[in-house]
């Protein structure tokens, strides 16, 4: 054995002589089923459209033209911005950032409200939040669309009540696949917050109160830019998903107004047909996730700097 | 030892995928053939019937292409599908005499334009296309298809639309008096101005939801094949099936042989036990269109044959084929469509 | 101290509300699921009959064929996806400092990161290209590849808690690698591998998206399965299959919760 005998501080590397062997599952497996099929799909993007659906391995722009260009009806007047898909992607931008907004909203402090009780009890309120995301999400988005309908419970309870005197009509509208969203992935921004939190020393709060700063302040000078990969942590996990979302747009949002994921699986499973395309839309879509990972690494090694 | 135990699971799931011997693989719209009638052919023939479902026939094509060509036997495509799948080669011929029940179709779909001759399909079901109306909430007279391209106030914003291009943009063209797949300019604007501003009232797009939509109160009309509309009714849905004035859709749905079918031989079996009048009736009475079959009149009930759902009235437009447009056509219709959506 | 730092109004009741929000949908469709009424929206009493239904209802079959290929892949996945994602935690944690370690670590999240859609469609290209049958082994790969990352973060979180200290103790004794991992760190490790185990179990049983794309002639899991009944209505037989998992889902966590909790009890204790 060479090094790695140090302290745990220094690296281990008990397992150096072999290590190769054993990243070389993950190496395979991973690149071959997805490395090389998101390779794939880019170049895919820029093949010519087979009508009726498949390919034809002749390169175009075609793809990203149609998403960017309008070109009228019968594609001959000259080009001018296409709204469609940019509606499309705004939308679901907006959906996610809608659902993002509203999870940190409900999740901060329930995060916080947990992480600040005793250590006995902290497990059990984290179990209650955990069970929600264990279970499957077709059905939590099944359930909420159940109970949202118009002859659903919420609305007969509220008839029954006399809140109001006619059904709110909260199914099929884009209100009700941000309630699916902000409902399938709230546990994804307690979790993290939760463990920020938990790592936060309150001797920094109590040192401030000792100084009479006020307890908001405290909260928001102090104890929120501590928590930040946290919250950071947090939005991320909720915001990506949301953004490529397809079972709430389709179960709660009637598959009536698109969001992007709706319309990548148009292309594949539905009338469209035209893969050039969905892989034009998944790319665009792969690389906004990026980018926003990106400045999240980015954050991420300022902080430790 | 856990490389052995998986080893050996990926090796038992790669046999039950690879079993082909006695086993018919269906590809079928959802509730659309009863479970007895699968019953009643595995009893009789051995075979392990094994349906997976789509939702439309653009659905089932494009699945088709997308690789699952060669793993299902028999599929059941809408008329001008059926076309469109032989023009895409994905349809096998029968051989001369192989069908012993051949003869039983009737003589009015033997010579059917989408498939000439019937050497790729029979008749399974036909029925039409049209829109139903919840009676409590509409009570109007209308008997137009403006009910959903021009919808009354109490209809706005509770409207389902069949996920279905073909269906759409056929009816739209009924409703606006042009010829299906149009090369006019002005009338496929038209056809767009209409759809853009009609989808505005509409609430969901969905084919498979259509009859529950109804039942549950989700939807207050909605397009909407005729059986499906009265599976409705009898469900509890006051619902009334329209039959416009300007014309409808019919269709017929077939059985059709797959290319690269891996059990053929089955698939002809179950074709022959379909052509069989007693049997395509039981299809007949659960899901409440009509056969192509000559004597299964016998066997369906009789409420079928006098229901409102089956019984065009007087004075309606006349029901018209989807046609198979050309490319040019096609790709206007796709445009629009995305944007119905956006 | 003026005020206790760490109470802050309306926290509790925000707590409150976001349990309320979280189990609401949920409880409604375990109460209707006891519902005697064919009709969902109609209640006429409590009765089991839905849960008869499932068993041996006229969908019984096709939900028996969906749980048991479901059971069947994700298990499968679960082992296979384990099994790596150990040997890449081993690796990376005990392989010393390599160049391009960050990238290996970028490669093993990569499932994580590329939204499901993305992942799906690129799936199916490139099944598609290569001719690979869909059907349950196309599933099934699917599914390995993206549980790797969710069994290998904790099971790399437990190792790097470990104190290298034991494997070198075990080695300065001549026992082999292979004796080092089965005798000393497997044990120690065991309850990250068991979450790990759990959580990739857990993920491929939930997963629709995916399984959607990929899956081929006759092979339905129960989320496939579920789905394509729901849009036909959300009907009793439903709701009660979907507690059924719901109390499936509940054990699994109680599980995870208990495996974590003797972890904790069996770890050594860290230098810090």
């Amino acid at each position: 054995m060479a090094a790695g005998t140090g302290s745990g501080r220094t690296v281990s590397a008990t397992f150096r002589p072999i290590r190769g062997w054993l990243l070389l599952p993950s190496w395979a497996i991973i690149g071959f089923f997805m490395v090389i099929p998101v390779l794939l799909m880019l170049v895919y993007s820029f093949l010519t459209k087979e009508f009726r659906g498949g390919v034809i391995w002749e390169p175009t722009l075609a793809a990203y033209d149609q998403f960017l260009f309008d070109r009228g009806l019968f594609g001959d007047e000259p080009p001018t911005i296409e709204w469609a898909y940019i509606t499309i992607f705004i939308r679901s931008i907006l959906q996610a950032t809608g659902a993002t907004l509203l999870c940190l909203l409900i999740g901060f402090p329930t995060a916080f409200f947990i992480a600040t009780r005793p250590a006995h009890t902290r497990a059990i309120w984290l179990f209650l939040i955990t069970i929600p995301y264990w279970v499957n999400l077709l059905i939590r988005t099944v359930s909420v669309r159940f109970l949202i309908r118009d002859n659903g419970p919420l609305n007969d309870f509220l008839l029954a009540l006399g809140l109001v005197d006619q059904p709110l009509g909260l199914i099929n509208t884009n209100f009700a696949v941000q309630l699916g969203l902000f409902y399938s992935y709230l546990p994804f921004m307690v979790l993290p917050i939760y463990a920020a939190v938990e790592r936060y020393n309150f001797a920094f709060s109590e040192a401030a109160s000792d100084l009479y700063a006020p307890k908001w302040t405290i909260l928001r000078r102090i104890v929120i830019p501590v928590v930040k990969p946290g919250i950071i942590a947090g939005c991320i996990l909720v915001f990506v998903p949301s953004l490529g979302a397809f079972l709430a747009p389709d179960l709660l949002g009637g598959a009536k107004t698109y969001m992007i994921g709706s319309l990548i699986e148009e292309q594949f499973k539905g009338n469209a047909g035209n893969w050039p395309f969905g892989a034009a839309a998944s790319m665009i879509l792969l690389s906004m996730v990026l980018v926003v990972l990106l400045f999240y690494a980015r954050g991420q090694s300022r902080e430790g700097a | 030892m856990k490389r052995l135990t998986t080893t050996t699971a990926i090796l038992a799931l790669a046999a039950g995928a690879a079993a082909a011997e006695g086993e018919l693989r269906v590809y079928h719209w959802f509730e659309y053939m009863p479970q007895e009638l699968v019953d009643k052919f595995e009893a009789e023939t051995g075979i392990d019937v094994i349906i997976d479902t789509y939702d439309s026939n653009e659905a089932l094509l494009a699945s088709l292409k997308a690789g699952t060509l060669g793993s299902y036997d028999v599929a059941v495509p809408g008329d001008y599908m059926v076309a469109i799948m032989a023009g895409e080669g994905l349809l096998d011929t029968f051989e001369e005499g192989e069908l012993t029940n051949k003869a039983n179709i009737e003589d009015q779909w033997l010579n059917a334009p989408f498939d000439a001759g019937r050497v790729h399909s029979i008749p399974y079901q036909w029925g039409s296309t049209s829109v139903s109306v919840n009676r409590d909430i509409y009570t109007g007279d209308t008997n137009s298809l403006s009910l959903i391209f021009d919808p009354p106030e109490e209809l706005k914003g509770r409207i389902n639309v069949l996920d279905s291009q073909g269906e759409v943009m056929a009816l739209a063209s009924i409703y606006l008096g042009i010829p299906q797949c149009s090369q006019d300019r002005d009338q496929l604007r038209a056809l767009d101005e209409l759809l853009q501003t009609a989808s505005a009232h509409w609430a969901s797009f969905g084919s498979d939801i259509a009859k529950d939509v109804l039942v549950s109160g989700d939807a207050a009309a909605g397009m909407i094949y005729n059986g499906f509309s009265a599976k409705a009714r009898e469900e509890g849905a006051n619902v009334e099936y329209i039959y416009p004035d300007e014309g409808y859709v019919v269709w017929m749905d077939n059985v059709v042989l797959l290319e690269q079918a891996p059990n053929r031989e089955n698939a002809i079996r179950f074709m022959d036990f379909l052509l069989q009048p007693e049997n395509i009736a039981q299809v007949t009475n659960y899901a409440q269109y009509a056969a192509g079959i000559t004597g299964a009149a016998e066997f369906t009930e009789e409420a079928l044959a006098t229901s409102p759902e089956n019984n065009p009235r007087e004075g309606a437009g006349p029901g018209v084929f989807i046609e198979v447009c050309d490319q040019a056509t096609q790709e206007v219709y796709d445009q629009i469509w995305t944007r119905l959506r956006s | 101290m003026t005020f206790d730092v760490r109470r802050y109004r309306g926290f509790f009741g925000l707590t409150m509300l976001c349990l309320f929000i979280l189990y609401v949908p949920l409880l409604v469709v375990m109460v209707y699921s006891f519902n005697d009424s064919r009709s969902i929206t109609n209640w006429e009493g409590v009765s089991l009959r839905w849960y008869v239904d499932v068993f041996t209802g006229p969908e019984s079959e096709k939900f028996k064929q969906a749980a048991w290929n479901s059971l069947t892949i994700a298990l499968s996945a679960a082992i296979v996806s384990t099994t790596i994602a150990t040997a890449a935690a081993i690796g990376m944690v005990r392989g010393g400092a390599f160049r391009g370690k960050s990238a290996t670590f970028a490669l093993i999240s990569l499932p994580i990161m590329v939204p499901e859609i993305v992942t799906a469609v690129a799936t199916l290209i490139f099944f598609s290209t290569i001719a690979f049958p869909l059907g349950t082994l196309s599933i099934l790969v699917a599914h390995i590849v993206f549980c790797i990352p969710f069994a290998y973060l904790p099971i790399s979180a437990r190792l790097q808690g470990i104190e290298a200290s034991y494997e070198e103790a075990a080695q300065d004794l001549y026992a082999g690698r292979w004796a080092t991992f089965r005798h000393v760190l497997f044990p120690i490790m065991g309850p990250g591998i068991m979450s790990g185990f759990l959580l990739a179990f857990i993920i491929s049983l939930d997963d629709f998206i995916i399984t959607n794309f990929v899956k081929g002639a006759g092979v339905e899991t129960l989320p496939t399965a579920i789905f394509g009944s729901v849009k036909q209505g959300i009907q009793p037989n439903i709701m009660a299959l979907s507690t059924l998992l719901l109390l499936f889902s509940i054990a699994l966590v109680t599980l995870s919760y208990f495996i974590g909790k003797r972890g904790e009890a069996l770890q050594p204790d860290r230098g810090d």
